[in-house]
């Protein structure tokens, strides 16, 4: 089966689409490292206090 | 996955990625899927049932909890999007959403919904405790299977049973502060789920239409207009002296009941515009729904009023400003 055919507008938006994804992806992972790491030091701060 | 992008029928396309810039629009249709209008509301009773809440949270895990009220209300509203993308496409006021819309598939829009659902429930449990957890993944729950699947197509009483989806965020936030339940969120429960019958049944009463050719029994449809209006008034009645109830039950100061009584008051002034507005024999507005549309306006205005008011009350209760 032939694999599905661009143009090369359509190819530009893919990549558009898959960078802007790709961007989202890396905030959100990198945000919950973020959010996890909190609550870690949250909770320990509570426990000691 | 760049084999799949191949101009023309030969040559597989090179492109310069690196001088592309990324394309963001998808991003806002992710977002769309949460219904970040409906969201705005869940946090704000959500924190301030958090913030009414005896008790010490750390300032970080308050706002973790409030992260994941949004982020469950947000889930539910995606799977919702994912279950109604039928009755969406044929309905103007939804037609535009990013699924029916073809700009995101179903089942990625559902895959999406579950898994900030799992993170939602889980991240509040690890953040508050576990009772706030299962509060957040009942109300999940409840607004996906209770409301979305069994109740919205079938009856007209769907947005009133449903309604309680809306009113669990008071309970939750108070949950992730005390790992239990009182008789204050439990009163604010009550008033965010009278609240939602008129407030949606106005909007239904100008969007019938929409509801009536998507097939969804709303009272208009099921019921005609003339008995939403009377339904509208009747749940308004029992709305407004229910914005006392904290005062009577000694869980409030009078900062709170006036406003409670001003607002509830008010409300019932446009329900009753509602009820008497210019319309033919069917209850079918002459002037265009503006009774409908204002009352939909001022019950946003009356439930973030009767929230912001209740702490205000508590805050100037606990400063000693009120004794």
């Amino acid at each position: 089966m032939e694999p599905a055919q661009m143009s090369d507008d359509e190819a530009a938006a893919f990549v558009r689409r898959r960078r802007g994804r790709n961007i989202a992806l890396l905030v959100v992972l990198v945000a919950l490292v973020v959010i996890f790491y909190a609550i870690t030091m949250a909770k320990l701060t509570s426990s000691v206090s | 996955m760049s084999d799949l992008i191949r101009r023309g029928a030969t040559a597989p396309l090179s492109i310069s990625s690196g001088a592309i810039s990324a394309d963001w629009s998808e991003l806002r249709d992710w977002v769309a899927l949460l219904k970040p209008r409906v969201m705005t509301l869940v946090v704000f009773t959500g924190l301030i049932g958090l913030l009414l809440a005896p008790g010490h949270i750390h300032p970080v895990l308050g706002t973790v909890a409030i992260l994941c009220i949004a982020l469950g209300a947000g889930a539910a509203g995606c799977i919702n999007m994912w279950y109604d993308r039928d009755i969406d496409a044929v309905m103007r006021r939804t037609a535009r959403r990013p699924i029916p819309a073809g700009r995101v598939e179903p089942g990625a829009a559902l895959a999406f919904g579950i898994t900030l659902s799992v993170l939602s429930v889980l991240m509040m449990g690890l953040a508050t405790n576990a009772v706030a957890g299962a509060w957040l993944a009942g109300s999940i729950l409840f607004y996906v299977f209770i409301y979305t699947m069994w109740l919205k197509r079938r009856t007209p009483q769907n947005i009133v049973i449903g309604g309680a989806a809306g009113a669990f965020p008071p309970v939750i936030g108070w949950a992730a502060v005390t790992g239990g339940v009182d008789v204050l969120p439990l009163i604010l429960f009550a008033i965010v789920f009278t609240w939602t019958p008129p407030h949606f049944w106005s909007l239904s009463l100008w969007a019938h239409d929409d509801y009536a050719r998507a097939g969804v029994p709303m009272l208009p449809v099921a019921a005609g207009a003339r008995e939403t209006r009377r339904q509208i008034m009747l749940y308004t009645l029992v709305l407004a002296p229910l914005g006392l109830l904290p005062v009577l039950m000694g869980q409030a100061g009078w900062v709170y009941g006036a406003y409670a009584l001003s607002l509830g008051a008010g409300f019932l002034f446009h329900a009753w515009r509602v009820l008497t507005e210019p319309q033919d024999a069917s209850g079918v507005s002459l002037v265009g729904d503006r009774a409908a549309k204002a009352a939909f306006r001022f019950s946003l205005l009356h439930l973030a009023g009767l929230f912001a008011a209740i702490a205000l009350d508590h805050w100037l209760r606990a400063a000693g400003v009120l004794g």
